[in-house]
């Protein structure tokens, strides 16, 4: 089943007389429970691409389907609910909110969904012991190392049960360590939940773990590969 | 979870919290402080002025305040002694016969306003007794008079010395009479302090030839501001088509104008204050908006609506003019109580400028609770108007531009 699907996705900056290409007609389609990796240099259009299928940035030019929907047809707060929704976001830098406990973050995107307070409870602790911090829920994201921040971020992206996550760098910041019981994490619950992954990537961990892996290079793809 | 997220967002960074806190309780502490001393001021002229010899209302003869006359006056009927009754404490009905007379000693003479009074209800008001600066105050059977300072200066009297009044009584009789000078009494209002001389009622009634009968019925009350209720209750008790109740504001309009005018100047004052403390807030929360953009982008990013957003924002700064407002109060209350009970006394030349004015060289502060309950809301106001930036700044955010810083 394709849950993304791109058509001539293009974005054009435009820097005082000169138009820059940041995505150039990019045709792609995921399926669910894809693990993919959108790679190339910096740049290349990753994160531009990233934010447009995120429903963050507006594409040029072009078209992106969501599970069959157009998101170019939804109004401004129509999309925020469909982010909410049907997108789960990690970032670099983790971007917990810093007041609330893990607990609290993981249980904030549920709240916003109005889910019942069981619900919630059964959600978080179920999530927190996925990414093996069941015992550190009560901790704010300062008390947390990089590592164990990311994978709270990735409870939070889960939390309102996603069509898919998109995760933008999300090793950039991680020790080795970190990095592989992150990608492990995310395998398992791809493999077990059939959750789909897609990576903005420059981290070659992340490329080997990648089922399939994009490159992109000056706004287009260059390269399209699943791995066998 | 939106309360407990800007409880906690708010303590994120104390010291921004405390500056914008403090801010808004220095302008609470200030706005109050300066209000209250206006005020108790203001209440305090009104209390000393009309406390020199109006009080704060009259009972005439209907037209008598427009044309005063020895021949307006009324019968100190049963109805009228007995007004009290209705009022318990709150107001002191005090009778006087008042008229124009010529005082005599030696070789000098002057105009004088000869004063009939119950020497024991007078006290409630003009407080003659604490004004003597030599002699004995008056009883109600007494054949003796007292004199202002000014007056007993000018006659050039002394007390024990006898001094003679002449003068036209009720419907035309002659009216003469000489009498000792009992008492010398000093008026901080320099106007009065020249031309009052008290007798007692029924030696007034007799001199006048208005055997019972009075000319003002003078209210002294306990608090100024149930005026308006005590007049509109005695209306209903006497006969208004017979009788004119004159508030002091009618009979000293240019106290009321000085009052409103100096108010007006206080509120000039406040509002500069305002404008300084204000822009004090609004750096603070401008600073604030733009240290979290990069916070808000993620927020709308991961699904966070706008608005609910700006409740979380509007929530924090609202807790913040909360805390500021709270404090200012609490700081506010013991400051204005103290100098509420210890007036800030004036001395030297400055005495001299207030007795100029009739008034008592101090300057009370006013416990008036519309004082702080019409300050913190108007500083609350303020502060939500502030809160209007970063409510414009959350609803106009684009995700990835504030991501992007």
């Amino acid at each position: 089943m394709i849950i993304i699907k791109t058509e001539n996705v293009k974005k054009i900056y435009q820097e005082t007389e000169v138009h820059v290409h940041a995505v150039n007609g990019v045709d792609l389609e995921i399926e669910q429970g894809e693990f993919t990796a959108i790679v190339g240099p910096s740049g290349s259009g990753k994160t531009t691409f990233l934010n447009m299928v995120g429903g963050l940035d507006t594409p040029t030019e072009g078209k992106i389907v969501i599970d069959n929907t157009d998101i170019a047809d939804l109004k401004s707060n129509e999309l925020i609910d469909f982010r909410l929704n049907n997108i789960g976001f990690v970032f670099q830098s983790y971007n917990l909110i810093p007041v609330l406990t893990a607990k609290e973050n993981v249980e904030f995107i549920m709240l916003l969904q109005n889910r019942s307070k069981e619900e919630r409870d059964d959600r978080v602790k179920e999530l927190l012991e996925a990414v093996g911090l069941g015992d550190r829920a009560d901790n704010k994201p300062s008390e947390l190392s990089g590592g164990q921040q990311q994978r709270v971020a990735v409870a939070r992206a889960l939390a309102s049960k996603p069509k898919f996550v998109l995760a933008d760098e999300p090793t950039a910041n991680l020790d080795s360590k970190s990095t592989e019981n992150l990608l492990d994490m995310m395998a398992e619950l791809n493999k077990n939940e059939n959750i789909t992954f897609l990576f903005s990537t420059h981290d070659q961990r992340v490329i080997n773990r990648a089922r399939r892996v994009i490159t992109l290079e000056d706004g287009k793809i260059i390269s399209d590969e699943t791995k066998g | 979870m939106y309360l407990k997220l800007a409880w906690r967002n708010i303590w994120r960074n104390k010291r921004r919290t405390f500056i914008t806190a403090g801010s808004i309780l220095f302008a609470v502490f200030f706005a109050i402080g300066m209000r209250s001393m206006q005020f108790g001021t203001y209440d305090k002229s009104i209390e000393n002025i009309v406390g020199f010899y109006t009080g704060y209302a009259q009972i005439h003869k209907l037209g008598y305040h427009d044309d005063p006359s020895i021949n307006k006056c009324i019968e100190y009927t049963e109805t009228l002694q007995n007004l009290s009754n209705n009022f318990g404490d709150e107001v002191t009905f005090i009778p006087r016969l008042e008229s124009f007379a010529l005082a005599s000693y030696d070789i000098a003479n002057k105009g004088v306003m000869l004063v009939g009074i119950d020497p024991e209800k007078e006290q409630t008001l003009t407080k003659l007794n604490k004004k003597l600066i030599d002699g004995d105050y008056i009883t109600a059977s007494d054949k003796s008079v007292i004199l202002t300072e000014g007056l007993a200066e000018y006659l050039k009297l002394k007390v024990n010395d006898t001094i003679v009044f002449i003068s036209q009584g009720y419907h035309g009789v002659s009216a003469a009479g000489k009498y000792p000078v009992k008492g010398i009494v000093k008026f901080a209002s320099p106007d009065l302090n020249q031309r009052l001389a008290f007798f007692p009622l029924k030696e007034a009634q007799w001199f006048y030839g208005a055997d019972n009968m009075i000319s003002t019925i003078t209210l002294s009350l306990k608090e100024h501001k149930q005026l308006d209720y005590i007049i509109a209750k005695l209306e209903g008790i006497i006969n208004t088509e017979e009788y004119e109740i004159i508030d002091w504001k009618t009979m000293i309009p240019e106290i009321l104008q000085q009052i409103e005018l100096d108010s007006k100047a206080g509120l000039i004052i406040l509002f500069i204050l305002y404008m300084i403390i204000g822009f004090g807030i609004f750096g603070t929360i401008l600073m604030m908006t733009t240290e979290r953009r990069y916070e808000f982008g993620i927020l709308v990013a991961i699904g966070m609506k706008r608005y609910k957003l700006s409740i979380i924002v509007w929530l924090e700064v609202l807790m913040m003019a909360i805390l500021g407002i709270i404090g200012g109060i609490l700081i506010s209350i013991p400051v204005t109580y103290y100098f509420h009970i210890n007036p800030i006394e004036f001395t030297g030349e400055a005495v001299k400028a207030f007795e100029k004015f009739g008034v008592e060289p101090i300057i009370p502060f006013s416990m008036d609770p519309t004082i702080y309950i019409g300050q913190a809301i108007m500083v609350f106001i303020m502060t939500v108007l502030i809160s209007i930036y970063p409510l414009y700044v959350v609803s106009n955010i684009k995700p990835v531009a504030a991501m992007r810083g």
